[in-house]
């Protein structure tokens, strides 16, 4: 039977507030444990939470760009759970009232075609700690550093179709995200996680099968290795006649499997209610329209201009916009050089390597936009080749100094000086009569081998086009 | 002197007559020498006396203000730093505060003397102080008989002379019930007039902090330290502070008072009712317009309130679980274990009754049968005040429906003890402010009165309560 592959995304995002979302404290990672809780995220008795505005302005910022209704008037509630990692023995979130309704993101896929996949809801909450199950003799320590980081957790429609669009949704939110600034969207360091709801059901029907919930994947290569171990079981749980049963489920990476959660962790009745502690939040048209001022250009748009401004094609732009740190890269690089093309070229080629071999984020990129501009320029001067300039870009990233620099110390100068290529192309010919010979013979093919003799003589340095023009003067004799 | 009013003891220290250090070495004295109220759970001496050697320091530079060096109680549900702050459970009962709450912070920047630390129904769950860890809390008017709860410590204290003056809470009554069964005058300010930060929490969408006093006056003093927005507790809320003490005196011609019919109804002692008339009489007297009103839900207020308060508490005390501060059960096997024991050992009955009954009606497939059909019949009831105060200016009535029972006598039975708090539950149900004040004696215990205000109307209460002190003198008997 063909199998319709049903997958819905719920990503908590962590926001990039100073502070958290209901108390003052410190929202910074890796701290000394317990160094960033308060009276508030140690849930002292008494104490009462304060909502943090600057959640809300990023909150609602999302909402925008991604077209959705904004809540005018969102409501906090109370999810119930005992945990140690919960101090109060409540989460605070957003049940029936989040601050962000229905909306949408354009993803593309690998064959450059684009879906439209719609975001069911977005709403605030707060994050949890963390329980340390090591060192401490036969019990678990708490750290509450983290309890109480605003988080936003975005929920998608059951519309993504496999593994690659669930990727691909998940890293146009992280784009997103990041380039309206609500979030460092670091993955490793958990601002970023992703929960998938996975279900199949035979092709062409439309009743939903049982889903399962994979939790807590937080690498984009994971969901994808997650979500098609996870459907691939259920589909052969179900054609070998069984039942998929709706649970939790964890992704081990090192076994590529998913497996159960105990059933007690998930058969919680949450008792929701309205927090009493907090208003409800009323904002106005002027504070919607306030943040929308303040948005910065959004990755669809990027796109968009760099076709219609840089002539790129649809796949150079997407790449390049796909971070803003990289899209603000590629626009520096181009305004020094002035030829998008070889900026495009350059930012895809040498440098995204260059990123991906030391792990570094383009933001901390050992090759700044200015040091790429201006070896750009020297090869539109030809004072490098194409070829020498990828020794120079390596220079530079050695720390070897700016492209200049690189190309004097390296000595990489292209020789263009017709005297000196004369003299080169000269001694190649007075060292091999036997090939002038063949060539003047009418062997065209030997021209090559001079050209290499003549290119090595110069140790790359001289100028192929003329080389080549000089060359064929000469064997014409 | 232990029955003098804050004012007189203001003005007393003002004219120099005492220092604050003798004033409060007398309540002291008194606190020690006492052997059966039980009305404080923790005494600060050192601390009393520290504080009142600094309020007389100030009052020599000049820098006295109208509470300096009075000698006040808390009741053991604000945070004090440094301080046992036990909420009246076992499971608070190692737990030092790390900070001080708002309210007790504006009386120490005011200058107040803390003498201790008072006696509550265990979380303030309770009308009558014998659900207290530390032991029941006896009525100075008759020590067979309850002082009322949940703030019973703190008028217990009053009404005996251990203090002079008291902060209390009310989230159903706890501080109008017990002000009438101590001969006290007992205010609820309206919700979000006094901070809740630093407040334990019960019912958070009904607690509101207030004082006990002798007087009305007294009350609008301790008042004018307690009230204010706070950015700490965003329900509290930011609207002007008066001077309550500014419009005592404003004669009441013209007044216009409704009497709900649903207050004087069958349930009524008859003694209370008699004593009401009178002071309704009195008010007349004054110039006061008396109507018959109808608050046709004010019955619906018991259901409604043992649904909401419960199911805030419920998740309000999910946070004792041993786990930071608090109570933690011997050698847990894991988890659960330590949940379950520590709960069970760390609440009393009355606790883990509310937290069970709060947990059900919040629990999947009651919670409208429930939860959302109290928060129903709380609008309704809101709106059958609003209706009433388009005619009249403020509501009158008893507070109590009978005067203080014995220790011990409702205690095996919930309901009924639920049942006496008819005619103050709707009150925090609807956010209004209420006032109780003393009004007359049935068998020689207390009845009290209960004005109910518009929103921030407490100025008026005030003044109402002046007026009819200035005219009456129960407030002024004490117990034998």
């Amino acid at each position: 039977m063909e199998w319709e592959i049903v997958i819905g995304l719920e990503i908590h995002v962590q926001l990039s507030t100073q502070s958290k979302i209901f108390s003052g404290s410190a929202t910074r990672f890796g701290a000394e444990p317990n160094s960033q809780a308060s009276l508030v995220d140690l849930a002292m008795p008494g104490t009462l939470p304060v909502f943090n505005e600057g959640a809300l302005r990023k909150a609602v910022a999302f909402g925008l760009a991604i077209d959705a209704d904004i809540g005018k008037r969102s409501v906090f509630d109370r999810k119930n759970y005992f945990y140690p990692d919960s101090p109060k023995g409540y989460q605070i979130t957003q049940m029936d009232h989040p601050i962000v309704g229905k909306g949408e993101v354009d993803i593309v896929l690998d064959d450059g075609s684009h879906r439209t996949i719609g975001v069911t809801r977005a709403h605030l909450e707060e994050d949890a700690g963390k329980s340390l199950h090591e060192d401490f003799e036969g019990m678990s320590g708490i750290d509450l550093n983290r309890a109480g980081t605003p988080l936003l957790e975005i929920v998608s429609e059951p519309e993504l179709r496999n593994a690659k669009e669930a990727v691909a949704y998940l890293r146009k939110i992280h784009s997103i995200v990041t380039y309206i600034g609500i979030s460092d969207g670091n993955m490793a360091e958990g601002s970023m996680r992703c929960d998938a709801n996975v279900s199949v059901r035979p092709k062409g029907t439309t009743e939903l099968g049982t889903r399962t919930e994979i939790k807590n994947v937080n690498s984009f290569r994971f969901v994808e290795k997650a979500i098609n171990v996870e459907v691939q079981r259920h589909i052969d749980v179900i054609e070998d006649g069984g039942n998929i049963v709706q649970e939790t489920r964890l992704y081990d990476a090192d076994k590529n499997e998913t497996r159960s959660m105990r059933s007690k962790e998930f058969a919680n009745d949450y008792r929701y209610f309205p927090e009493p502690d907090l208003l409800p939040v009323e904002i106005d048209d002027a504070y919607v329209q306030a943040v929308a001022d303040q948005l910065p250009e959004l990755p669809d748009a990027k796109i968009a201009r760099f076709q219609n401004d840089y002539g790129l094609s649809d796949y150079d732009a997407t790449v390049l916009a796909a971070s803003r740190a990289m899209a603000d890269y590629f626009e520096a690089v181009v305004k020094i050089c002035g030829d998008a093309k070889l900026a495009a070229n350059w930012c895809q080629g040498e440098l995204a390597a260059l990123l991906n071999r030391d792990e570094v984020d383009v933001a901390d990129s050992p090759v700044s936009a200015e040091h790429l501009g201006q070896l750009i320029q020297r090869i539109q001067d030809n004072t490098v080749s194409n070829k020498l300039a990828k020794q120079v870009f390596e220079g530079i990233a050695a720390g070897e100094g700016s492209a200049d620099e690189v190309i004097e110390k390296r000595g990489l100068k292209q020789v263009t000086d017709t005297g000196a290529i004369e003299a080169m192309i000269d001694e190649v010919i007075a060292a091999n009569p036997e090939q002038v010979e063949q060539y003047r013979s009418g062997k065209d093919k030997v021209f090559g081998f001079f050209v290499g003799q003549v290119m090595k003589a110069s140790k790359g340095q001289a100028n192929p086009g003329q080389v080549n023009q000089l060359l064929k003067d000469k064997l014409a004799g | 002197m232990e029955h003098k009013t804050l004012k007189q003891l203001s003005d007393g220290l003002a004219a120099g007559e005492f220092s604050s250090v003798e004033l409060t070495r007398h309540f002291l004295d008194r606190i020690a020498a006492d052997t059966d109220t039980n009305a404080y759970i923790t005494v600060t001496e050192e601390s009393a006396l520290a504080s009142a050697a600094a309020a007389d320091e100030a009052r020599a530079k000049g820098e006295a203000g109208a509470l300096s060096g009075v000698p006040i109680a808390h009741k053991d549900i604000f945070c004090t730093e440094g301080v046992r702050t036990s909420c009246g459970s076992k499971m608070l009962d190692n737990f030092i505060a790390p900070y001080e709450s708002t309210v007790t912070e504006r009386f120490k920047t005011a200058g107040t003397v803390t003498l201790g630390k008072a006696n509550l129904d265990e979380f303030a769950m309770g009308s009558s102080t014998e659900s207290s860890f530390y032991g029941p809390t006896r009525n100075p008017w008759n020590r067979d008989t309850v002082p009322g709860g949940s703030s019973g410590g703190s008028a217990a204290a009053v009404a005996a002379g251990l203090a002079a003056a008291a902060t209390g809470t009310d989230t159903g009554g706890s501080i109008r019930q017990p002000a009438a069964f101590c001969n006290l005058t007992g205010l609820k300010p309206t919700y979000g007039r006094v901070s809740r930060w630093g407040m334990i929490a019960f019912g958070s969408s009904l607690d509101c902090g207030g004082p006990l006093t002798r007087t009305a006056e007294d009350a609008a003093m301790m008042l004018n330290v307690m009230a204010g927005f706070d950015a700490k507790d965003t329900t509290s809320m930011d609207v002007p502070v008066e001077d309550y003490c500014a419009n005592l005196d404003k004669p009441l011609n013209g007044l216009r008072v409704g009497l709900p019919k649903e207050y004087f109804g069958d349930g009524l002692n008859d003694g209370i009712r008699a004593a009401v008339m009178a002071a309704v009489k009195e008010l007349e007297s004054q110039g006061a317009v008396v109507q018959e009103i109808s608050l046709p839900r004010t019955e619906l207020s018991i259901p409604a309130y043992y649904i909401i308060a419960p199911a805030e508490a419920s998740t309000n005390l999910s946070r004792y679980d041993g786990v930071r501060y608090g109570h933690r059960c011997d050698d847990p096997v894991d988890l659960e274990d330590m949940y379950k024991r520590t709960r069970s050992e760390g609440f009393g009955d009355e606790v883990q009754r509310r937290i069970l009954v709060g947990t059900y009606a919040l629990s999947a497939g009651y919670y409208d049968a429930y939860y959302r059909k109290a928060q129903q019949l709380r609008r309704l009831i809101k709106d059958d005040y609003q209706r009433a105060f388009e005619d009249v200016d403020v509501i009158l009535g008893p507070t109590t429906p009978s005067p203080a029972w014995n220790l011990g006598e409702k205690s095996g039975d919930p309901v009924s003890m639920y049942l006496e708090d008819i005619y103050t539950l709707s009150v925090n149900l609807a956010g209004l402010p209420g006032l109780a004040l003393p009004c007359g004696q049935v068998d020689g215990l207390p009845v009290g009165l209960q004005l109910i205000g518009n929103y921030f109307d407490e100025s008026r209460l005030l003044n109402i309560g002046h007026r009819f002190q200035q005219a009456t003198d129960w407030h002024t008997k004490t117990p034998a």
